[in-house]
């Protein structure tokens, strides 16, 4: 049977087949941070077993630090035990810290890739819904919860079944101003947010062949909200590009040899998928969501679509929004440029590229965190800081801030916040908040306009 | 891990479709490092207002509805991996939850919990929620050894799916973690073989 780029790595890692049962799976790389692993490590210490392969854990602190002033203690006690734990743990158990402060540091789904620990044909897993962000490298990558990250801590391995496996393929030419985040926000809308459950989803098509690896991890990190457990994109020499030099990446002779097995892995022509999309590039526009899932959203020109259940209404009720109508010149006081799906340096240039000579709305509130330290020295590099902060922009230091609140960046109860992050669930954001994902692009022109505006005809 | 065999209860229903994570247990909740208390926490910000007030729409709330089996709407458990959902629905007094369609994440770790995640046919689903509405000291009988789920006045039943290995799991009250560690040999053998995925 020819098998699909998932297959391939899903077979190569599996240690034995379980009947009528689960797969024992391989983990390679095992990602941990300071909220989903503290009751594993309690767990192992609880059963007297120690940590198998502790030189395959990378950790970093990134859910819920402060943005601003990282160099002075945590003023929030649990906050801050929550990372004395963690920084513990790593110690006890000699596993390498990324930690507050490290040149390193960062959203666990944006420094790993750019330190090169992400690497095509790997498994990967975190205590984090968003691990799929890695599959954009051709990579087994899904999130787990603290019970599997005690097993991998125990095993390095999981109890899985292999998914169903879902293709989606986008063909066509991008309009201007539609970003890897319309696409896969166009996508979610399409197919609803529980059409991946079951699934691991490949992504196919000169629209993701064309994407950089930013692009490329923006699209695989929203998988998880169409319910898929893991998004991938087949490795080429975008993907080789990026990884060629990078600090933890194979080096030299190593490097061409890894590269001769990454080029086989694609899936072969005539595989069979469970499920299949396709969607025509053009269609896209840049998106917004008007509900409190993300696969509630519409191109920022459309209205609100006439409602069909109870879920709905309530969804509306909360948002504060009406079927059939438009979000266009709707006034919004809080954006957010950040999070682990859009806080990579192309965001932010893309952001301060469309800033650059304005000034924000005066109604508007926003804020700009980078997804890691480098990213953060990477826009004082560029010049991008001074942009941001003559337009009035709050420029913070790196972690995953108002994407879900944890530390003190929380947008206010009632409060419109467009957000480049990934979920606009009820509360997400802060009690009452109400989020509109969209784009960097759609974020900056909304702090500008002081409203949502329908940028692309600003576009040059 | 606690033992799940049968169970024979009254219900909560949460007629509340994709239910998320976030719902289930706020972030603001995540920050303790060990399990305990999560319950108290449960649906936090639909059970309470901002000041604290329970809100009587709410049916946790709601004195009507008792019982250790949560019948909710499609795609409950969406969003975030976080397992203290799992936990937190647990410590609240839940051993059953029953929907028409779970999200991956949140089924694998209510398994690894001894939480039951049920899922039945929109249609079962519909004439559970019915039965309940009409009578909420209905009670429902849960039997994981025929995976078999019955709405007790009418008789009513549905047989329900389950993978066969964590169904022993959870008749028995193992986990993973044993089980796991009792293949350290051939996971060892596995690594010996395929060297090239660990060197880096």
């Amino acid at each position: 049977m020819k098998k699909t780029l998932f297959d391939k790595i899903w077979d190569a890692h599996v240690v034995e087949s379980i009947p009528a049962g689960p797969d024992i799976l391989y983990i390679d790389k095992h990602l941990i941070h300071e909220v989903t692993s503290p009751q594993a490590f309690n767990e192992l210490k609880e059963r007297g077993i120690s940590i198998l392969r502790p030189k395959q854990i990378v950790a970093t602190a990134d859910h819920n630090t402060p943005t601003i002033n990282q160099h002075l203690p945590i003023k929030d006690l649990l906050s801050r035990n929550q990372l004395k734990q963690l920084t513990k743990n790593c110690e006890d158990n000699n596993i390498t810290l990324y930690g507050l402060g490290h040149p390193y540091n960062g959203i666990v789904h944006v420094m790993t890739p750019e330190l090169g620990i992400t690497q095509p044909g790997m498994t990967l897993v975190c205590g984090d819904s968003h691990t799929s962000t890695h599959g954009a490298f051709g990579t087994i990558a899904f999130g787990i919860g603290t019970s599997q990250v005690a097993q991998v801590f125990a095993s390095q391995c999981l109890l899985v079944d292999k998914p169903k496996k879902l293709r989606v393929n986008v063909n066509g030419k991008l309009q201007q101003g539609v970003l890897p985040k319309d696409v896969i926000l166009y996508i979610i809308s399409k197919l609803g947010t529980n059409s991946g459950t079951g699934y691991f989803c490949e992504y196919a098509g000169n629209v993701f062949e064309d994407m950089s690896m930013e692009g490329r991890m923006t699209v695989c990190n929203m998988s998880i909200e169409m319910g898929a457990r893991g998004g991938l994109i087949a490795p080429d020499e975008v993907t080789f590009d990026y990884l060629e030099g990078k600090e933890f990446a194979p080096k030299g002779e190593d490097f061409e040899m890894m590269k001769v097995y990454w080029k086989t892995l694609k899936t072969e022509e005539g595989a069979e998928f469970d499920q299949e999309y396709s969607f025509d590039a053009s269609d896209i526009e840049p998106m917004i969501t008007y509900g409190t899932n993300p696969g509630m959203g519409i191109k920022l020109s459309d209205s609100i679509p006439m409602n069909t259940g109870k879920s709905d209404e309530k969804a509306l009720e909360y948002m504060g929004f009406k079927e059939g109508e438009f979000l266009i010149d709707k006034p919004i006081n809080y954006i957010f440029i950040g999070s682990c799906t859009n806080s990579r340096i192309e965001d932010f240039r893309t952001a301060a590229n469309y800033i650059k000579g304005k000034q924000k709305a005066a109604n508007v509130n926003a804020l700009i965190v980078p997804g890691s330290r480098q990213v953060a020295e990477q826009i004082k590099a560029e010049g991008l800081q001074l942009i941001f902060e003559e337009a009035g922009f709050s420029l913070r230091q790196p972690g995953c801030s108002a994407c879900l609140a944890m530390n003190d960046d929380k947008i206010p109860a009632g409060e419109y916040c467009v957000s480049t992050s990934n979920r606009n669930f009820e509360g997400r954001q802060g009690q009452g908040s109400r989020t509109l994902l969209a784009s960097p692009l759609t974020a900056a022109a909304t702090a500008i306009a002081g409203k949502i505006t329908n940028f692309t005809q600003n576009l040059n | 891990m606690e033992k799940f065999i049968s169970l024979t209860d009254t219900a909560v229903p949460l007629e509340i479709e994709n239910i998320d994570t976030d719902q289930i247990i706020p972030a603001r909740f995540l920050k303790a490092t060990d399990k305990e208390g999560f319950g108290e926490n449960l649906f936090q910000d639909w059970r309470f207002d901002k000041a604290g007030t329970p809100d009587p729409k709410f049916n946790l709330n709601n004195k009507k509805y008792k019982g250790s089996i949560l019948v909710t709407g499609n795609n409950f458990g969406c969003g975030s991996s976080r397992e203290h959902a799992a936990w937190a629905l647990k410590a609240y007094g839940f051993k059953v939850i029953v929907s028409s369609y779970f999200a991956d994440i949140f089924k694998g770790n209510s398994l690894n919990n001894g939480l039951l995640p049920l899922q039945v046919s929109p249609d079962f689903l519909k004439k559970i929620f019915t039965a309940i509405n009409t009578d909420p000291s209905e009670k429902l009988h849960v039997d994981l050894e025929d995976q078999l789920i019955k709405i007790t006045s009418s008789g009513e039943a549905e047989k329900f799916e389950i993978d066969p290995y964590k169904k022993n799991c959870l008749i028995n009250g193992f986990d993973d973690i044993d089980f796991l560690v009792s293949r350290k040999d051939a996971i060892q053998k596995f690594e010996e073989n395929n060297f090239q995925f660990q060197k880096n």
